[in-house]
């Protein structure tokens, strides 16, 4: 586990948000998970973290909680996108597809001129 | 707007922590037994699913406390913790308490005290129906921009205008009332019939008088203020139709004026002023400090009643050439008439409690920026000052001058108090917040762009902002304080001409008499002066009749023997008069300087004479000596002069050079004639050069008087010294509270700049350890701890002189002898702040010195 890497803050709420929107109302070790069954299990979601953000992104409208069962029967708090959220997500999404592609250019051109 | 959606949510945690915390607890725990369950799944045994999860779940506290810090305000949490510390700690340092408190106290007292006073003031309206339509009138003639009126004119004026619903004379007396019980003297107030009804205030009990009551020879009827009936007459009703004896006469009460009621002073009994029957009040152009008050029709303007005033008096000036021909007439609203002088003074006091209040504010917003707990005291000071304030303020209030517009009472305004706190908590918090904020929720792309180190750079710049502004502002009131001193040292050593120490004034009611008879006044006042000049210690004393320096002016009009007669009063030249007996000007040693002065053959029968001053020689007789010209005095006649004497400071330390009517001259009382002797029929002004202390000589004046006649009072006694002072009450007063907002601005803005150092310090501290193991010297470490500090203290002290150089110009009409940009207080107030800032960076810097590099490196 210590060569895993940490996921960058910021980009952790993006990546919440994106699972809502592809698995529907979750609990927060549900997210977990599947950020890092996403990512071939090269991140570590530390929940320390993790529940900061929610608790962020709830605060902000984004997301909306209610405590619920879970498949085997567990008392869990889901989690689940709200219309603003949707909304952020796609601009995010957005935004960061913008720094990646600047950062892909620049990155790349350094490489041409070596 | 999410930010501020956020921002409530989070504010509304403060309110069901228990619960949130409890809510998250079972969150993290549901999240382990999930875990748990796929592990089993997996195929592992129990222990080691438990394990696994727990060991992936990490610390649990520390998660719940980065959990905690989102969903609250952490800031005003710990803000609340470090004001219970800050409590803790101010009850083991009780000297610095009193400080703080003390500081706080000056500061939120001060602010109320001034907003109220400048609210009362300016802003609010009067207490009169239609306050807007009051203005006062004035006479305007060549001596005087706004001089009062005589009665005659008044009745002209009511006849004649058309801009007014209502027009009123008023004019102060004092009265003595004798009867049963100990007599006693009245303030009071004579005035038309229209006068209350015009202000639209009304007798708690009974009535105004009407009309025809305000008649010569109308039944002489009287109200009383409400002050005087509770205490007098113990409020009863009974009072109305009962005898008051004022001034020898009876006096039927017809009504009680309400206490609310204040007229520039406040005043004991209300009387008819047309029922009076002095020959000189109702003497054409002879003004004897009668008023005009009036309300405007709806709908005129000041513009309209003034241009018809100024043709109402033109009209009058041409029936009346002799006494009116040249003058004409002003209008102007009562609060300019109440307010005028005293306005730039109250905005530049107002302007100065508001830096200081800014002052607070920024140190409030660096106190949540740095989350210092040392800092938080001021906080917790805050809150107690407030406490204290209520009562601080009440004391503060006590110290206004009696100088201050009187036509409304000046109360402590707890709007204003609350406004002033609510005003200052908010604009601290709102300071404070905007930028920590900033830091808190940090921008995930912004952070990106700026490498990451955007959140501590925004902190140093804002603390940066605010300890440069609270220099800046500490700088505009140490210069305006600066400026006020200079200007009292000026003063102080104005030449007064005369010598104010062991002389005492005071006020005689002689006994009362229906029909006031001169040649008895005459007798009474000569019995009295001789009577005093035996009593022992007493070097010389002197009746004074109508000036007395820096207390009260009557002017005459007057031409030179031997020039043409001008054609109107207005044209001729006026002199200040003083109207003395023989021992006045030993007992002001005022110096002889050619002829000779009052001497006691200067009888009522002997010839009139009169001594000059030198002012008056250099203007009506440059070159020339006066002594044995003759001069020609209105209603006195010719009199012949005698002597020169110096010049006296009569109008004030800094006014006296620029009065318009500076000449001055003296008669001898007793040639007085009839008709002016009896204007001093209720009492007659002393002074008395004593080699003896002024409350034990006074105790022996009067017993002396009370034995001469048991019926004659003592009143208004102050020393000479006192009425100096007090002809400078106002200006000491706005330096002392100048000097106080500079002491609290210095102050708070000296614990900014050290807190702030202190903080800037501390994030320094692995910087400054790598710079000693670098092999930089304390020396040098001082340098750049000063440079940082030195460099806001410079870029304040800078723009505040700047400020400064624009905003004290706005103080020019307070200033003397002193230009509102002089370079000296300019340079030294720089050089003293700067020296204060660079002290207060001394003491974190050499905490900076100390440090070990070992252990400042380890440190984080």
């Amino acid at each position: 586990m210590g060569e895993k890497k940490d996921v960058w803050q910021g980009t952790l709420a993006l990546m919440a948000l994106k699972t809502l929107e592809a698995l529907g109302p979750l609990h927060g070790y549900g997210i977990a998970r599947r950020i890092e069954q996403t990512s071939g299990d090269l991140l570590a979601v530390n929940y320390g973290t993790l529940y900061p953000a929610l608790l962020k992104l709830e605060q902000e409208g984004y997301i909306a909680s209610e405590w619920g069962q879970s498949d085997n029967n567990r008392k869990a708090k889901y989690y689940k996108l709200t219309r603003a959220g949707r909304k952020q997500l796609a601009k995010e999404a957005r935004d960061w597809a913008e720094t990646t592609e600047i950062l892909a250019r620049f990155l790349g051109t350094g490489k041409e001129t070596a | 707007m999410r930010q501020v959606r956020a921002f409530f949510l989070r504010t509304a945690e403060l309110f069901r922590k228990e619960k949130r915390e409890q809510e998250f607890a079972a969150e993290l725990e549901s999240n382990l037994q999930l875990h748990i369950d796929e592990n089993l799944r997996r195929g592992m045994n129990l222990e080691e699913a438990r394990r696994v999860a727990l060991v992936k779940l990490g610390g649990t506290e520390q998660t719940k406390e980065i959990y905690r810090d989102r969903r609250g305000h952490p800031m005003l949490e710990i803000l609340w913790q470090d004001t219970r510390y800050a409590l803790r700690m101010l009850r083991k340092n009780p000297g610095f308490t009193v400080v703080v408190i003390l500081m706080l106290t000056l500061g939120i007292g001060a602010n109320t005290a001034i907003f109220s006073v400048v609210n009362a003031a300016i802003f609010r309206p009067f207490p009169f129906v239609h306050p807007e339509r009051l203005v006062a009138v004035y006479q305007k003639t060549s001596q005087f921009e706004e001089s009062s009126v005589s009665y005659p004119d008044i009745l002209d004026w009511q006849k004649d205008n058309r801009s007014f619903a209502a027009l009123s004379a008023w004019r102060r007396d004092t009265f003595n009332l004798t009867g049963s019980g100990e007599a006693e003297q009245y303030q009071g107030l004579q005035t038309s019939a229209n006068f209350m009804p015009l202000l639209g205030v009304q007798p708690i009990l009974g009535r105004y008088f009407s009309e025809t009551e305000n008649q010569l020879g109308a039944a002489p009827v009287v109200l009383i203020s409400e002050r005087v009936w509770r205490n007098r007459f113990g409020a009863a009703q009974s009072i109305l139709g009962k005898n008051l004896t004022l001034n020898g006469k009876d006096y039927a009460v017809i009504g009680v004026v309400p206490a609310t009621f204040h007229w520039y002073r406040d005043s004991d009994v209300f009387y008819p002023i047309g029922q009076w029957d002095s020959e000189i009040f109702r003497t054409r152009g002879l003004s004897q400090g009668t008023q005009v008050i009036a309300l405007m029709k709806p709908g005129v303007t000041i513009a309209q009643a003034d241009a018809d005033m100024v043709a109402v008096t033109a009209n009058l000036a041409n029936t009346y050439p002799d006494a009116l021909k040249g003058t004409s007439a002003v209008v102007v609203p009562l609060r300019e008439d109440a307010v005028g002088d005293i306005r730039p003074l109250l905005l530049v006091l107002l302007g100065a409690v508001g830096f200081v209040l800014l002052i607070a504010c920024a140190n409030v917003a660096n106190l949540l920026l740095a989350r210092s707990a040392a800092r938080a005291r001021e906080l917790t000071g805050g809150v107690l000052g407030i406490l204290l304030a209520i009562w601080g303020t009440q004391a503060a209030l006590q110290l206004l001058p009696t100088t201050l517009p009187g036509i409304v009472r000046l109360d402590l305004d707890m709007r204003v108090l609350l406004f002033a706190l609510g005003a200052s908590l908010l604009t601290g918090l709102l300071f404070g917040l905007a930028p920590a904020w900033k830091t808190v929720r940090p921008n995930l792309q912004e952070t990106l762009k700026e490498g990451g180190r955007g959140m501590e750079g925004g902190r140093h710049r804002a603390q940066g902002i605010f300890i440069v502004s609270e220099i800046a502002l500490a700088m505009i009131l140490l210069v305006g304080a600066g400026l006020m001193l200079r200007s009292l040292g000026h003063l102080w050593n104005v030449k007064l001409g005369f010598d104010p120490r062991n002389v005492t004034s005071f006020e005689v009611s002689l006994p009362p008499s229906s029909k006031p008879d001169a040649a008895a006044i005459r007798e009474k006042n000569n019995q009295l002066l001789e009577r005093l000049q035996a009593l022992p210690g007493i070097e010389a004393v002197s009746v004074v009749f109508g000036s007395l320096p820096m207390s009260g002016d009557s002017e005459i009009p007057f031409w030179v023997e031997g020039q043409p007669k001008p054609t109107s009063q207005n044209d001729m030249s006026w002199s200040l008069m003083y109207g003395v007996s023989p021992g006045y000007f030993r007992a002001m040693k005022i110096p002889l300087l050619a002829g000779r002065t009052v001497s006691a053959q200067d009888s009522h029968t002997a010839p009139l004479i009169t001594v000059i001053d030198e002012e008056f020689a250099r203007k009506h007789f440059p070159g020339q000596d006066p002594v044995g010209k003759r001069l020609n005095l209105m209603i006195l006649g010719p009199a012949e002069i005698v002597g020169v004497v110096g010049h006296v400071n009569h109008w004030g330390l800094d006014s006296d050079d620029t009065a318009k009517i500076r000449s001055q001259l003296y008669l001898a009382f007793a040639q007085f004639p009839d008709q002016a002797t009896t204007m001093g029929a209720n009492g007659a002004d002393f002074v008395v050069r004593a080699s003896v202390p002024s409350a034990a000589m006074m105790q022996a004046v009067r017993k002396e008087i009370s034995s001469i006649d048991n019926r004659q009072i003592v009143n208004r006694v102050s020393t000479m010294e006192d009425i100096v002072t007090a002809s400078q009450a106002q200006r000491r007063f706005s330096m002392l509270l100048l000097n106080g907002f500079a002491a609290i601005a210095l102050l708070l803005a000296t614990v900014g700049i050290y807190g702030v150092v202190s903080y800037l310090v501390n994030q320094r501290i692995h910087e400054v350890g790598i710079r000693m193991a670098m092999g930089a010297r304390p020396r040098d470490i001082l340098r750049i701890i000063l440079g940082s500090g030195g460099k806001m203290a410079l870029a304040g002290i800078v723009i505040g002189l700047c400020a400064s150089f624009a905003l004290t110009r706005l103080m020019a009409r307070l200033l003397f002898g002193v230009s509102a940009t002089d370079p000296l207080t300019f340079g030294g107030v720089a050089l003293l702040l700067f020296g204060i800032a660079l002290a207060a960076c001394y003491l974190p810097a050499r905490r900076a010195m100390r440090v070990d590099p070992m252990v400042a490196l380890r440190y984080e």
